[in-house]
């Protein structure tokens, strides 16, 4: 099976690194070789796959150590024979952390991370798509599938929205696509119904409804995903579920943004309605 | 093809789309002397739209090559990646004279941060501190300049913070200047910025009194190919102080103590009217345009000087000296003059070298038959009578307005406002004003702003003129369709131009292009009937 490179993309917070590394372990159970980028400057996108372990990042190694770097110097084994790495970047509020993800991921390359068996590269990119350089996993076929982590909460659904023309962008110009929406439940009213609307509006699929469990703080108190943690609990079935149905998506697609009323409309359909000034409903 | 510039005008605009059309149009008029004393309007200083080449520089250009540069003192260290400091480095031919051997100029070297990718992703603040010092020791400048280049602006380095922190820590005078190529509609945005600069940091701090009588500062005259020095000549024997230029062979201390003099000459209005009128604004200081290209136009300047100072001898003085140089440029002039009489230029330069040399060129009898300004501003091209009318939009807004008033120690008017008004009452003598480009033309003459390279191909083809003044980007483009070129950012390899020497040269050089015979004999390749031999053609 040829690699399939996947970013994952939401609002900040929302859980993107969890469900990555969550369903990363998931794959790993299931014997496929995986590697993660992340993609932050905060450098927390391989630590439940690390057991906690301080990754040296690829831009902090790159300054100590000039030309020398070797790969071994920037990535990690992790949970199951995952290999992680971290782009790392600057303290917030200097530099730009945009140029280092380019950076970052130029340097892989040439130092042949990408030439090893894989079967799957995950990007764990930060927040939304602020500026050129968090775009970087989805330009040039860096990254070919999509997925928008997102819950029932209009401004997760709202960056999930802005993503989407971010992919319609790069879809036109290169191959990557849409591959689906994981809703990482927030107890929202009516969640799993209005995702899979949305997803549906947007052209795509509700690839996942991950219900929110404390066994998730559990484990990552632990530093561990769940699966590794405890491997028999229900929520690690549904990270099994979750990489399952990443593995044999058949539909990739290039989103069809929504407008602001129809995104409006959609919250006010499911369940905020009585939250909002009955003129507005009729 | 019609040369009616009304319809060469549509002619050069047809092949845009419609809005740029409309826009191209707007920057382009047919000169005229209407009854109330006006000329048409002008849209300037605009953005050039994407698609256009244009002749245009960036706002870091403006800043550090055109106002900072030519001071030799200040040490100027640009905050950047290297080719922004590499291809600023002396091309503009801004010349400069330590007074001995030993006395500081740091105008040869070319000292640049040379950011790099690990400084653009981490911030390049501790790059700039390390290069500050290491420039103060190799060079103790008593003063440094930081210049920002686009990705300082990017990134937001705050390099005024890290010039409070390393003038503290040295004990010389450190400033930063925001004027990130991007920032403004072209290079003029960058002259405002160092303008500012200039009056926050420098202008003020020395208060070193000078006894002579008759002191003044020259602004807006950069000292390109010595231009500057011919002037000092002039100055020293009509007995004239000059305290400082802004900024041709100036030093750090002479702008410091620049608030001594009792008038500012502004020779190019656009790039230094700012500090002009912060200068009157804070210190009393009245300004007037003036114009030293041409030696008409420099007679003229030293008589106003005279006025100004109202002082017998003075006048005598500068009588003298215009009656002796006088009598040489008149002897060079009518040979030349003979020889150039009726043929045409056009000028696509500067915010003043457009207006100015057409004072030259109306000397030896030649006519301007096109003009335009790369950066110049409505009150350029149409006089100072327009800019209350001016509305400030989001490029204007970007650059920092100073709030001056007078200060409480030092304002001291030079002139009663009834002295001024008498001075007033003489002709041509006129204070803070600036007529602009237009009122000094001919009628039915083009004048376009902001000219495009395709606009430049179809004047000379439709007009062939007899010479072409622009810069280095278009030099070669124009050459190769036959027509003469004369740069005038750089003076090509030539100057001085200015004052009464330097219409000599100017004469003599002019006479050499528009005679020179080999233009003529140009017959470009593709034109060429030769054919190529088949064996060649056909590899």
């Amino acid at each position: 099976m040829a690699r399939r490179s996947i970013a994952i993309y939401g609002k900040g917070g929302i859980g993107k690194s969890t469900t990555t590394q969550n369903t990363v372990a998931a794959l790993a159970e299931m014997g496929k070789k995986v590697m993660v980028v992340g993609c932050d400057p905060k450098a927390d996108s391989t630590r439940l796959l690390l057991g906690g372990l301080a990754q040296r990042t690829v831009l902090d190694t790159l300054r100590d150590e000039g030309d020398e770097v070797i790969l071994e110097d920037v990535m990690r084994p992790g949970y199951g024979g995952t290999k992680c790495t971290e782009s790392g970047g600057p303290e917030p509020g200097v530099g730009c952390a945009g140029r280092g993800i380019i950076t970052s991921i130029n340097l892989l390359e040439q130092l042949g991370a990408y030439e090893e068996e894989l079967d799957y590269v995950f990007y764990d990119v930060l927040g939304d798509v602020v500026c050129g350089g968090f775009a970087m996993p989805m330009r040039e076929g860096k990254a070919q599938e999509i997925y928008i982590v997102c819950s029932g909460e209009m401004m997760a659904m709202y960056a999930a929205n802005n993503i989407s023309k971010g992919i319609v962008k790069f879809a036109q110009a290169g191959g990557v696509r849409l591959g689906g929406i994981i809703c990482n439940s927030r107890k929202v009213d009516n969640e799993l119904e209005m995702i899979s609307e949305f997803a549906r509006l947007l052209g795509t699929q509700m690839i996942h409804f991950v219900p929110r469990d404390n066994d998730v703080q559990r484990a990552e108190i632990n530093r561990k995903t769940v699966i590794e943690w405890r491997p028999g609990c229900p929520q690690a079935d549904e990270y099994r579920q979750l990489a399952r149905a990443i593995d044999q998506n058949k539909l990739f697609v290039i989103p069809k943004p929504l407008g602001m009323d129809t995104l409006e409309k959609l919250l006010i359909d499911f369940g905020l309605a009585e939250g909002v000034g009955s003129e507005v409903v009729a | 093809m019609s040369k009616d510039p009304r319809v060469v005008k549509d002619e050069l605009v047809q092949i845009y789309p419609k809005k740029l059309r409309q826009k191209r149009s707007e920057q382009m008029v047919v000169t005229e002397h209407r009854e109330d004393g006006s000329v048409p309007v002008i849209k300037s200083n605009v953005r050039t739209s994407p698609g256009i080449i244009t002749q245009r520089g960036c706002t870091y250009a403006g800043c550090k090559g055109v106002i900072f540069g030519p001071t030799r003192d200040i040490l100027n260290l640009v905050h950047g990646p290297i080719g922004c400091s590499f291809y600023a480095w002396l091309t503009r031919r801004n010349q400069t004279r330590t007074p001995n051997e030993t006395a500081p100029n740091f105008m040869n070297y070319c000292l640049s941060t040379d950011m790099q990718e690990e400084n653009i992703v981490f911030g390049g603040e501790k790059k700039l501190k390390l290069a500050v010092k290491e420039a103060y020791e190799l060079f103790h400048p008593k003063s440094i300049a930081i210049f920002s280049t686009c990705p300082v602006g990017l990134i937001g380095d705050d390099v005024h913070a890290v010039a409070r922190e390393m003038s503290a820590e040295l004990g010389i005078n450190i400033f930063g200047l925001s004027c990130e190529g991007y920032r403004g509609v072209s290079q003029s945005a960058g002259h405002h910025i160092a303008n500012n600069g200039l009056f926050k940091n420098i202008i003020g701090l020395d208060e070193t009194p000078h006894d002579d009588k008759f002191k003044i500062n020259l602004l807006g005259e950069y000292n390109i190919g010595g231009d500057g020095f011919v002037l000092e000549e002039i100055f020293k024997r009509c007995g004239i102080k000059q305290i400082s230029t802004f900024s041709g062979n100036s030093t750090y201390d002479s702008m410091a103590n620049s608030h001594t003099a009792d008038l500012n000459l502004v020779m190019c209005h656009r790039s230094i009217n700012y500090a002009a009128e912060m200068m009157e604004k804070k210190f009393g200081i009245p300004w007037m345009k003036v114009n030293f290209i041409g030696a008409d136009a420099t007679a003229k300047t030293l008589r106003k000087i005279a006025q100004y100072f109202e002082d017998a001898e003075l006048a005598e003085r500068v009588e003298q000296v215009i009656a002796e140089e006088m009598a040489t440029v008149e002897a060079t002039r009518a040979v030349v003059k003979a020889r150039c009489q009726g043929k045409t230029a056009m000028l696509f330069v500067g915010g003043s070298r457009a207006h100015h040399y057409q004072t030259l060129f109306t000397e030896i009898g030649m006519k301007t038959i096109a003009a335009g300004y790369e950066f110049g501003h409505r009150d350029d091209y149409e006089g100072r009578n327009v800019l209350p009318g001016l509305k400030v939009d989001a490029d204007s807004r970007n650059i920092e307005e100073l709030t001056v008033v007078p200060d409480p120690e030092r304002y001291r008017p030079r002139r009663t406002p009834d002295q001024v008004a008498k001075l007033e009452g003489l002709s041509e003598m006129e204070f803070r004003d600036y007529i602009g480009m237009m009122k000094e033309m001919e009628d039915d003459q083009l004048v376009i702003d902001d000219l495009s390279h395709h606009e430049t191909e179809r004047l000379l083809e439709i007009y062939k003129p007899d010479i072409f003044c622009a810069g280095i980007k278009e030099k070669y483009a124009v050459q190769k369709m036959g027509i003469p070129c004369k740069q005038l950012h750089s003076y090509d390899y030539g100057g001085p131009y200015a004052g009464f020497r330097g219409a000599i040269n100017f004469f003599n050089d002019i006479d050499r292009m528009v005679n020179m015979k080999i233009w003529s004999y140009v017959t470009p390749p593709w034109q060429s009937k030769t054919k190529l031999p088949e064996e060649v053609a056909a590899d």
